[in-house]
């Protein structure tokens, strides 16, 4: 899992049969403490926690564990937000997000 | 799930049984932040009628293929087709505004 800032959102008509009614958004890796930007964007299925645009959250990039937790066996999906961050401690410092 | 335009399709006289009903695209990797291209062009296998120059996001590696689960458990087909990108979704828009 890798912590991330929702910087957009994707919307699709015609897609997989087992994505319909999921929320697509566009999601770009950060570093924790920091907040600055350190990957490429991906695009990542909401599951089911409600982010928005300019939330900062908690990433799953792996197919088995995306497909568990929105609960649909032959989802395509293998980048799925499963937290909002709300703090993050690492090395003595903190950085508040919510 | 990555971004891609079609550019081309692809088509195999000789083929694994399972890939014959499946529709193999050549698309082009794009970047979601500028719309630039991203790496080489690649083969994906297409799952909801997408058209020459037509945005697309698709799945890699073993996601792909559970693209094509529903269609197998139908029953058609006699393995899983052995592919490594499936188109999953045709992008009629999206917008970046949070960097």
């Amino acid at each position: 899992m890798f912590v991330a800032k929702v910087v957009g959102s994707v919307w699709a008509t015609r897609k997989h049969p087992d994505l319909k009614g999921s929320k697509l958004l566009l999601v770009k890796p950060v570093e924790p403490i920091t907040g600055a930007y350190a990957g490429a964007t991906a695009l990542a299925v909401d599951g089911g926690v409600g982010a928005g645009v300019g939330d900062t959250v908690l990433v799953l990039d792996e197919g088995g564990s995306a497909r568990k937790v929105l609960k649909i066996d032959n989802a395509p999906v293998r980048t799925l937000i499963c937290g909002v961050l709300d703090s993050v401690h690492s090395g003595g410092k903190d950085k508040k997000y919510a | 799930m990555k971004l891609a335009r079609v550019c081309g399709r692809v088509f195999c006289s000789a083929q694994e049984a399972s890939v014959e009903d499946k529709k193999l695209l050549l698309i082009q990797p794009l970047d979601w932040d500028t719309g630039k291209e991203n790496g080489s062009p690649l083969v994906a296998a297409d799952c909801v009628g997408a058209g020459s120059g037509e945005k697309i996001f698709f799945v890699a590696s073993r996601e792909a293929i559970v693209a094509f689960q529903n269609c197998y458990e139908a029953g058609c087909g006699t393995t899983l087709p052995p592919v490594d990108a499936a188109i999953v979704g045709i992008v009629d828009g999206y917008q970046v505004e949070g960097l």
